[in-house]
């Protein structure tokens, strides 16, 4: 599967066994950018860390 | 069996987990905390028994509320995660059950606030008491960082800002403990080590194995069943004098760098736990 960075566009593989609503890391960019589909394949800037967030 | 796991951002924990359930052919449901519409009206949800792995815990405590008062079973409980959510209600559950714990005192005010930093003696900690990951949490050496740090939480900050948690700084040996219980048990845990005095692992924590000593497994388990029970990660403390203190407990516990570590299967025992609540058990 390959999708686009929304920060660079950078074109990026994404593994088998990615998962909608996963996290990663553009590799060119270093943008955090979630998995919203994929069929097709998208991704989105990852919304920023807020306070509550955690374990 | 009715399986939901209540979600938003899929971290490598979630990812395990929904492995695990795979791998054991059980169907399950994701509840995205973004897409839901809640009728606070609706007083059945169709469910044996929903896993909590949201990010966010306003979230995450609102939805097992609805859950739990639908007589719907989680892991954890409405209850454990609105003690472990709030460090002050976490600190009142410890001290209530006779559980070891950092000196700490409350104050709402920079003035009362700056008051109780003296009576503790520096370095103090100040929390925020709510957040994860080490987020504003601060090391005070001397008065004048302490005037500094309220006065900006007076001017910067929001209504939680002006309630001061204030712990002792405990002189650590370079690490910390965490440890995991599943139910009454205490199945793993590992040191957590950094140069930093932040010793969390989102923070560059090293993790390595710790072995469980019955001391250790038995104050953890006194730990989590004084925020209720389920499952969860105790963070403990070594004092200079060879005591342990509990400083905190997580109930959406990470675990990603200590399964390994350990050479526990900690989404497998999770798992486990989820089925025999979702059973009656």
């Amino acid at each position: 599967m390959i999708a686009t960075c929304p920060e660079c566009a950078a074109e990026i593989t994404l593994p088998d066994d990615t998962m909608e609503s996963e996290i990663i890391v553009c590799p060119e960019c270093g943008a955090e950018l979630e998995v919203i589909s994929l069929e097709p394949p998208t991704l989105a800037l990852a919304p920023e860390v807020e306070e509550d967030w955690g374990e | 069996m009715r399986i939901g796991v209540l979600c938003s951002r899929i971290r490598a924990e979630e990812k395990l987990l929904f492995s695990e359930l795979e791998r054991r052919g059980l169907t399950f449901e994701k509840i995205d905390d973004r897409e839901q519409i809640f009728d606070l009206h609706q007083r059945e949800y169709p469910f044996d028994v929903v896993l909590e792995r949201a990010i966010q815990h306003s979230r995450a405590l609102y939805m097992l509320k609805i859950l739990n008062d639908a007589g719907v079973p989680t892991v954890n409980s409405y209850r454990v995660a609105l003690t472990c959510g709030d460090k002050f209600l976490t600190t009142q559950a410890l001290v209530h059950a006779e559980v070891p714990t950092p000196a700490c005192l409350l104050a709402f005010t920079p003035e009362s606030a700056l008051e109780a930093m003296e009576q503790l003696g520096y370095p103090v900690v100040l929390k925020p008491v709510i957040g994860s990951w080490g987020r504003m949490v601060s090391k005070i050496n001397d008065r004048d960082a302490a005037e500094a740090i309220l006065e900006h939480r007076d001017v910067l900050g929001n209504y939680q800002h002006s309630i001061f948690y204030i712990q002792e700084y405990v002189d650590k040996p370079g690490r910390d403990i965490r440890s995991f219980v599943v139910g009454d048990e205490c199945i793993a845990a590992i040191y957590r080590t950094s140069d930093h005095w932040i010793t969390n692992t989102a923070r560059g924590g090293i993790a390595s194995n710790c072995p469980v000593s019955p001391e250790l497994a038995e104050l953890s388990i006194r730990a989590a069943q004084a925020v209720g029970g389920g499952v969860v990660a105790i963070d403990l403390l070594e004092t200079r004098d060879g005591r342990m203190l509990v400083n905190e407990v997580n109930y959406t516990m990470e675990f990603r760098n200590s399964i390994e570590t350990t050479g526990v299967d900690i989404p497998a025992r999770m798992i486990d736990y989820l089925v025999a609540v979702g059973q009656g058990r």
